[in-house]
Order: C-alpha cells, then sequence, then structure tokens
C-alpha cells in the first residue's frame, strides 16, 4: 500500500491517528463553546475563533511572566484558568454590548460578530505584533515516550487530549446535572415559560454565551502547546469547528464529539496519504455532501419544536 | 411599453435614479478621473455585480449566501482561462519544455492540456462557459439544499465551507489552477490587446453598461410576480409553501440568477484587471461583498453599487495611508451597519429624502422667489 509495508503502515496509523487525536482535542474545545453558543443559544459567533486566540495570547503572556518570575513549572494550570475568565468576561461584555440586541436576527448576528473578528484581530496585531508567538512550555510538557519501537507519542497532544476530556465531562456535567444547566437548557426551549417561573432569561443568556467564549479560551491555552499563535490563528479553525457542530446535530453534544473526532481523524490521516490542501478538501467535501443528504447533522436532537 | 419600462425601471423614482448612476458612472468618473483610478472604480464595479446579487438573494430573498466570491472566481477564471491559453502559443512560449501550454503547467511538469482546459480554446463557448459553469454549481448546490429545506443560518455555514473548499482546491492543485498566484500575464482577446489605454476604457464603459443592464434585470424580477413570492418567502417562507408554491424551486431559480450576475462581474474583472487569483473566491471576499451590500442597502440595487464604491474607494485610500486602522473601521462598519443601520444607505436616503426632495427644494424655492423680488422693489 502506497510503498510502505504493513507494519509502517500500522505505524502511520497509529501516529497519524495520534496527531488527529491532538486536532480533534482543540476541535472538541472550540466546538462544545460553538455548540452551546450555536446549538442551544442559535447565534452564529464568527468572532469564536478569535476568543479562542484570546485565550491562546493570554497564556503567551502569563507564560512570559512565568520565565521572569520563575514559575514555569506550574504556570499552565494557572494559564488554563486565566483564558477562561479572561475570554468569559470579554464574552460577558461582548454580548451586553452587542449580542443581546440581535437575537431576533440570526443572519446579521453572523456579519456583525465577523466584523467584531476583524476588530479583534487587528487589536491582537497592534498590540502583539503580526509575528506568531509561542509559550514557553514547562518541561513536563514536552518530549515524548515510546510504547513499542517506531511510534513516537508527544506528551503535549496526551495532555490537551486530556484537558478536552475533563472540559467535556464538565460541560456535561454542567447542562445536564446542574440548576444553572437546567436553567439554560429551559431558557433557550422556551423562553416565555422559563421567565415565567422566575427565571432571569436575560441573564442566562449572558452567562451561556460567556460560558461558550470562555472555553473557546480554554481551547486556546491548549492549543499553544502544540503550535505557536499568531492573530489569526482563530479564524483558521472558525469554519473547521462550525461544520463539526452543524455536522454533529447542533444541539447533541455526543454529536459534537463523535464528529470532532471523526472529522479531525479525517483529516489527519488523509493528510498523509494526500497532499495537505487536498486532504482537507475531501474531508470537507465530505461533510458537505453528507450535510446535503442528512440537513439535521448525524445525531439530531429528538426535540418537538 | 410603458409598463415594460415601468417593470424594468421601478417607475418615475426608479428611472431617475437609475440616470443618476448611469451619468455618474458613464460620463461623470470618465471625465474627472486619470485612467488609473478609473481603473480602481471599474473594479469596484465589478464587485457590485456581486452586490446587486446579493440584493436580490439576501435582501430580498433572506437568503444569505456566504459563498458568492466563488461565483465571481468562477466566472473570472474561465476567463481567465481563455485569454491564457492565448496568451500562450506555441511562439511566445517557446523556451518552455512544452511550447503552447500555459507557463504554470510548464513550471509543474504537465505536458498535456488538461481536458477541462479544452474547451477555453474557443471564445463563444468560454463566454458561455463563463455563465453556465456558476449557474450549474449553483444549481447543484440550490438542489440540495432548498428541497431538503436547509436555510438559514445553515444554508450560510455551508456555502461558507464550499468556497472555502474551492479556495483551497485551486491554491492547491497549483499545475492544472496556477495555485495561489492564479491566472496572471494575460494579454489579449481574440488579437484585441487589452493592456491598451483606448481598450481599458472600452472595457470601463462595457463594465458599465453590464451594470446597468444587471440593475434593469434585477428589476424586472423584483417587480415582476416573482419578486413580490420572494419578499413574501422571506418573511413567511411556510406561508407560501402552503399557499401551494414549490418554493425551493424559487429559492434554487433566484439562487442561480444571482451567480450568473456575480459571474459577469468576475468575468469583467478578468478583463479589466489582467488576471484572477483565488483570493477572490474565498470566505474573507465573500463576507466583504455582503457588507457591501449590506452598506448600501440590503434592499435597493442601486444603494448596493453606492455601498460597493464608498466602501471600496475607502479601503483603497484607508489601506493606502493607515492600514492598521482599516481593519478597524472595516469591522466597525459591519457592526454598525448591521446594528443601527439595517437598510444601509438606501435606508438613510429613503427616511431623509423626502424631507428634502427635488420638488419640494423647487417648491421652497418657487416661494421665495416672490419674497425675493418683493424686496428689491
Amino acid at each position: 500500500m502506497f510503498g510502505y509495508t504493513l507494519e509502517e503502515v500500522g505505524n502511520i496509523v497509529v501516529m497519524q491517528g495520534f496527531s488527529g487525536l491532538s486536532l480533534f482535542s482543540v476541535l472538541l474545545l472550540m466546538a462544545l463553546g460553538l455548540a452551546i453558543i450555536f446549538g442551544q443559544m442559535g447565534v452564529i459567533n464568527m468572532a469564536h475563533g478569535e476568543f479562542m486566540t484570546v485565550g491562546a495570547y493570554t497564556t503567551v503572556f502569563l507564560s512570559k511572566l512565568a520565565v521572569e518570575y520563575d514559575f514555569v513549572k506550574s504556570y499552565f494550570v494557572f494559564a488554563i484558568i486565566a483564558a477562561f475568565i479572561v475570554a468569559f468576561i470579554l464574552g460577558y461584555v461582548i454580548e451586553y454590548v452587542m449580542i443581546r440586541h440581535l437575537y431576533k436576527r440570526p443572519l446579521d448576528t453572523l456579519l456583525a460578530t465577523w466584523g467584531l473578528s476583524l476588530v479583534m484581530q487587528q487589536i491582537f496585531r497592534s498590540t502583539f505584533g503580526a509575528k506568531e508567538v509561542s509559550a514557553e512550555l514547562p518541561e513536563w510538557l514536552l518530549g515524548s515516550f515510546q510504547p513499542t519501537e517506531g511510534i513516537d507519542i508527544p506528551i503535549n497532544g496526551v495532555f490537551v487530549m486530556g484537558l478536552a476530556l475533563v472540559v467535556t465531562v464538565s460541560v456535561y456535567l454542567f447542562m445536564f446535572r446542574s440548576r444553572g444547566g437546567l436553567r439554560v437548557r429551559a431558557t433557550m426551549q422556551n423562553r416565555i415559560m422559563a421567565g415565567a417561573v422566575g427565571i432571569n432569561t436575560k441573564q442566562v443568556d449572558r452567562v451561556t454565551f460567556a460560558l461558550g467564549c470562555g472555553i473557546a479560551g480554554v481551547a486556546g491555552a491548549a492549543f499553544t502547546t502544540i503550535a505557536s499563535t499568531g492573530p489569526t490563528t482563530g479564524s483558521l479553525y472558525i469554519v473547521d469547528s462550525f461544520m463539526v457542530v452543524v455536522f454533529g446535530g447542533a444541539a447533541s453534544l455526543m454529536g459534537t464529539i463523535a464528529s470532532a473526532f471523526g472529522i479531525a481523524q479525517a483529516q489527519s490521516l488523509l493528510q498523509f496519504f494526500m497532499t495537505s490542501s487536498m486532504g482537507k478538501v475531501a474531508t470537507l467535501m465530505t461533510i458537505v455532501i453528507i450535510l446535503m443528504m442528512r440537513p439535521e447533522g448525524l445525531f439530531a436532537a429528538k426535540v418537538r419544536k | 411599453m410603458n409598463v415594460l419600462s415601468e417593470k424594468v425601471l421601478g417607475g418615475k423614482q426608479g428611472a431617475l435614479h437609475l440616470a443618476i448612476l448611469a451619468v455618474l458612472l458613464l460620463v461623470i468618473l470618465p471625465l474627472c478621473l486619470d485612467l488609473f483610478r478609473l481603473g480602481l472604480i471599474g473594479k469596484y464595479v465589478t464587485y457590485a455585480f456581486v452586490a446587486i446579487s446579493l440584493v436580490l438573494l439576501w435582501g430580498n430573498g433572506g437568503i444569505l449566501s456566504l459563498g458568492q466570491g466563488m461565483f465571481f472566481g468562477l466566472g473570472g477564471y474561465c476567463m481567465a482561462m481563455f485569454l491564457k491559453l492565448e496568451a500562450s502559443d506555441p511562439i511566445s512560449t517557446k523556451i518552455q519544455t512544452t511550447p503552447g501550454l500555459p507557463d504554470f503547467m510548464d513550471w509543474n511538469q504537465i505536458v498535456e492540456l488538461p481536458w477541462f482546459w479544452e474547451p477555453f480554446k474557443s471564445l463563444p463557448l468560454t463566454l458561455l462557459l463563463v455563465l453556465v459553469v456558476p449557474v450549474l454549481l449553483a444549481f447543484i448546490i440550490g438542489m440540495a439544499m432548498f428541497t431538503r429545506r436547509v436555510g438559514g443560518v445553515y444554508f450560510s455555514i455551508i456555502t461558507q465551507a464550499i468556497a472555502l473548499i474551492l479556495s483551497i482546491l485551486i491554491v492547491g492543485q497549483q499545475g492544472y489552477t496556477g495555485g495561489v498566484n492564479g491566472i496572471t500575464d494575460l494579454k489579449t482577446l481574440s488579437g484585441w490587446d487589452i493592456r491598451t489605454d483606448s481598450a481599458k476604457y472600452c472595457l470601463y464603459f462595457m463594465n458599465a453598461g453590464l451594470l446597468i443592464l444587471c440593475i434593469m434585470l434585477s428589476r424586472f424580477i423584483l417587480t415582476s410576480k416573482f419578486g413580490m413570492l420572494l419578499l413574501a418567502m422571506r418573511d413567511k417562507e411556510e406561508r407560501v409553501r402552503f399557499s401551494g408554491y414549490d418554493v425551493a424551486r424559487f429559492k434554487i431559480f433566484i439562487f442561480c440568477v444571482a451567480a450568473m450576475i456575480s459571474a459577469i462581474g468576475g468575468a469583467m474583472f478578468t478583463l479589466q484587471i489582467g488576471f484572477m487569483s483565488p483570493s477572490f473566491v474565498g470566505i474573507v471576499p465573500s463576507i466583504e461583498m455582503v457588507i457591501f451590500a449590506a452598506v448600501g442597502g440590503r434592499m435597493s440595487l442601486i444603494g448596493a453599487v453606492y455601498g460597493t464604491l464608498l466602501v471600496n474607494f475607502g479601503k483603497t485610500m484607508f489601506s493606502e495611508t493607515y492600514p492598521e486602522l482599516w481593519l478597524f473601521l472595516m469591522g466597525g462598519l459591519f457592526i454598525a451597519v448591521v446594528m443601527f443601520f439595517p437598510d444601509g444607505l438606501a435606508g438613510i436616503y429613503e427616511k431623509y429624502a423626502p424631507h428634502c426632495s427635488f420638488s419640494m427644494l423647487r417648491a421652497r424655492w418657487l416661494k421665495k422667489v416672490p419674497k425675493v423680488t418683493g424686496e428689491r422693489q
């Protein structure tokens, strides 16, 4: 097959599969935020990628501080929390200033948030420079281990995956096992009834949007461990993450996970055997064709509307 | 005849606005600007084709396509392929290992002309394909999406993904498409050198003329019964469906028309500017073109043209002097237009114009005249 021996193909599949898992983790973190904002609230946030970049820059900034004050070993944990908080607050403000006026015009939200993303990109460029920057990683994140001969598994990949797993479980617990999540779901399913039973629906909107943005911030923190950050980093992932959410079925958490996995794996494997651009084309094309045949996505939420 | 002119020009008011636009584009600008600036205006006018296609599709139909750049690009590429084949005749490409092939194919070790380049050897076929290829793509997308009742934001996201696919494909397949540089070094159209000053003037007028024709065509569509249905579908799709209309078919039709108008713009772009590249196909140009229409007024065909001219004029001016400021301004414009002026310039004009219209001014002036003469006596 393609001039490789069977064992080599096996190793390639494992290693590409693993690099696919890193991509999967970032995509999943991005898509989780979007699944909340788009899937639950129906808001198209084109600036979602920029919230990820905010998280990434926060991490980079903290890493610089860490180098200066010598706490490189432990800063990353703080960085994740800081990335979440910064993106959360920013999202909260943006919801209050902009998004809440546009809930009834979803197509206009798309355009306005695109404008927002342009402004944010320029802010990044003016403050952090047009060059890509990368965070100083603590030593325990570097290197790789070899379970068998010929297979290299990078530790940062494992870490990012673990982070994605933790965040996914937390989102699940929040959305489906907590009072807060109950309020969110109630508001999104029937705003008037939710208001009638005493839920502050406007507050819920704000917190939900901010939460989605906060998770994008965590995605940004995770992203710094596998690549460097530039002003337009977020915009490279925005279409992919929208495809993940739409492909998985907008309101379904399971669907989001499954489709993030599928898309990341397909891309990473195809990119090895075809050229990188053709791998991406083939993946996106498959998704578009499947979506044309099954517009509601893989896992359609069975909700009476 | 009277009814037809009413429909094509949009009544007295519409005819006046169209005439003002025509005079501006065909008389005033060519007289006031040098050839370089006029070329820039010509470029903006090609974008205006996309803006009016979005007025049809988005403003009136409620279908936001984020892939109009892809139709613009396809039209442009079809034209560019013809021009490129003509520019790479065996004599002028004799230093290549395979003379007669476009230079980028030679650089990518492609020795035979790919099959999909063959039709572009003939001009009539090319002119046909400029329209047919984008319409066909629009038809396929429309068939797949509208018959399954995919609409609203899902349609936008999927068209955006398709635009992304197409631009990656063009960039990736360097040997067949010219890659990221696009198709450059275009010289003649059936022996007519398009780089001379006279040709540039000629193409400018052709372009502006075509734009006005497209506006009239769009006006005809909008004032017809179909235009009414389009508005009805935008506002209450279910009700139109329950009234017995096949909503999907109407949507496919308007999507195809919009694709065709965009493609004409793309082809004219190639002819005037002399190249076509994937940077006009992807997501960013597609969304920028939406903002042209939004600034001008998503409901107004003529407003969209002014919106395109103004935004691009601003872009050229600002990116020459303050490139950093431009993105802030562009982003701010997006947000401000959407949040505060959803009907764009045309909306502002319609709100304030009745208070200072021509007839009002004349009436005021007439009233003042006796006063003035009275004072003189």
